[in-house]
């Protein structure tokens, strides 16, 4: 009987089933997307990886800033940016970027 | 899993950490390892820190009383740094540490930050000299027309010391984050890997080493793919492996050539392009490659998975196991709290039967190859009675959530388990959850 209700079903019909039984994978992209449609399409090409391979905050030049600070002196230094993940390479940290250095180093808790 | 007497079973032996949920940066533990022997529990931490532990053989003839890990020498292995050309810290957060076999009374090992590996040598002290002739016993020199007599200095003994002392410092060979080291079985040489290249070392020599591998492409606009872990052949010295970011692993011969740019074998898993979603290569990325200590296979975590590779079938793994299928549908938001990118550490037990790896909520899973069981266990103050036995844990999926199960959304994603390690001979392993290292061991009946 199966069978038989099988063999009406078009091939377009049989493809569109398919689809609506999304993986869940592609569930969650479909998410990402509507939340971020500005996201790259290539997700693990070069901005992902570059953006790993600079792991590591980047620290107050005086010598970059004063050279941003004449090129920019009719405007506004831009403000720092709150996502912790920026790198793009025109930034130029401030002072007011700079995280708090490490203090005095104490001994372990597991040794405690 | 199943020994002679039935299934086995786990227990609580000992925790150590503060119990304080507020977390400093600096005790956020990155990495656990035991020695060739078991004796000794090494780990390191984001501040730069390595504690020691060392197991008291306490009463070998009665098994109910099983031996504890005791504090046995803590030193700071790196400190922060600061790269003033490219105006960046280097933290001095132990990526990984290494042991050295023990050739004779002292211990050895490798410690390793983003930039710079150390070689330290750690030794005891028990005994001191006593009677010199021309110095006090508090060091002051005697006026030497005051000595009148001679005598023999003698040793006595004194309370245990234990020195951590750094014999070798391996400096400047990385210009991208070391993520891997590994000792040679000829117990001469060692690898450091980074992002982009591997180095071989000789461990008496630290003014050059080797670049035995660079993936570096000419043009950095073209980078896709980065190397994430690497190891040595546990027997054979000229063989090694590395995993990438995009879930291949090689496996290189080094009496190839110099430069082993070009693998002796590739291994990667076909995937079905239908499949394909954007999170697809950032899931496949490895995290950890580990050898079996028999040598003949290797296991790879990936975010998702535990795979079994066996070194003679490039085309696919041996065995996978599913480690927390169930976030596969929670990829989404695990994109945006960066979890994704988490990498989980893997490792073996003695005998190569059993595989155990970290996940979330502090949760940890074993793998049973032969008895094709698994496991997850809980790693937690709560259950942290002396010689208490663990109780399986179960995650629901979704649908209706049966009694003592845990629903996915109610998984607490800052609590992970990202480095365990298993004792090279018993059934004593080492949990280390964000701050606090974990020691439990299977239940003696």
């Amino acid at each position: 009987m199966s069978e038989e209700v099988e063999g009406t079903r078009t091939a377009e019909e049989k493809q569109e089933m398919e689809d609506t039984v999304i993986s869940p994978e592609k569930a969650e992209e479909a998410k990402l997307k509507a939340r971020y449609p500005n996201l790259a399409a290539k997700p693990g090409g070069s901005d992902l990886l570059r953006k790993r391979l600079q792991k590591g905050p980047k620290y107050f030049d005086s010598g970059d800033y004063n050279m941003a600070k004449a090129k920019m002196k009719n405007k506004q230094l831009p403000s720092a940016p709150t996502e912790k993940t920026e790198i793009t390479g025109g930034h130029i940290p401030t002072p007011q970027d700079l995280p708090q250095r490490k203090t005095s180093i104490v001994a372990s808790k597991l040794a405690g | 899993m199943a020994g002679p007497g039935g299934d086995m079973q786990w227990c609580f032996s000992q925790v150590k950490g503060a119990i304080d949920d507020d977390v400093a940066e600096a005790d956020i533990i990155s990495t656990v390892e035991f020695n060739h022997t078991g004796e000794l529990l090494a780990t390191g931490d984001k501040g730069g820190r390595v504690v020691i532990f060392q197991q008291e053989i306490e009463n070998k003839n009665l098994p109910q009383f099983r031996s504890e890990y005791n504090v046995y020498s803590t030193f700071q292995s790196h400190e922060p740094e600061f790269d003033y050309l490219k105006s960046l810290e280097i933290e001095e957060k132990i990526n990984k540490i290494r042991w050295l076999p023990q050739k004779n009374a002292a211990q050895f090992l490798l410690s390793t930050n983003d930039k710079t590996i150390k070689l330290w040598k750690i030794s005891e002290r028990d005994k001191r000299p006593e009677g010199y002739n021309l110095k006090e016993e508090d060091g002051r020199y005697k006026d030497p027309n005051s000595i009148t007599s001679l005598r023999v200095p003698v040793l006595i003994p004194m309370d245990l010391m234990v020195e951590a002392s750094p014999r070798r410092v391996f400096a400047n060979a990385h210009t991208y984050h070391i993520n891997s080291i590994s000792v040679n079985s000829d117990e001469e040489t060692y690898l450091s890997a980074d992002d982009l290249r591997i180095n071989l070392w000789n461990l008496e020599i630290t003014d050059r080493s080797f670049n035995i591998v660079d993936i570096k492409p000419a043009n950095m606009e073209e980078l896709t793919e980065v190397i994430t872990a690497a190891e040595f052949h546990p027997h054979q010295c000229n063989t090694f492996v590395y995993s990438s970011s995009k879930g291949t692993i090689r496996l290189c011969d080094m009496r190839a050539s110099a430069l082993c740019d070009k693998q002796s074998k590739l291994f990667e898993e076909p995937e079905d392009p239908s499949n394909r979603s954007f999170f697809s290569e950032i899931i496949s990325s490895i995290s950890d490659v580990k050898f079996s200590h028999n040598g003949r296979y290797m296991m790879t975590r990936d975010y998702l998975s535990v795979k079994i590779w066996d070194l003679n079938m490039e085309s696919r793994p041996v065995e996978t196991y599913q480690v927390h299928e169930y976030l596969r549908s929670k990829l989404c938001s695990l994109y945006e709290n960066d979890c994704i990118f988490d990498k989980f550490e893997c490792c073996w037990n003695g005998n190569d039967s059993v595989v155990m790896t970290g996940s979330y909520n502090n949760f940890f899973r074993m793998f049973d190859r032969g008895q094709r069981r698994d496991v997850t266990l809980e790693a937690s103050r709560e259950n942290s009675k002396p010689m208490q036995v663990l109780k399986p844990r179960k995650v629901c999926a979704g649908g209706k959530r049966k009694k003592d199960e845990i629903s996915v959304d109610s998984l607490d994603f800052n609590k992970k388990i990202l480095h365990t390690a298993w004792h090279p001979q018993d059934n004593i392993i080492a949990v280390a959850t964000t701050n606090n290292l974990y020691i439990f061991q299977d239940k003696v009946n």
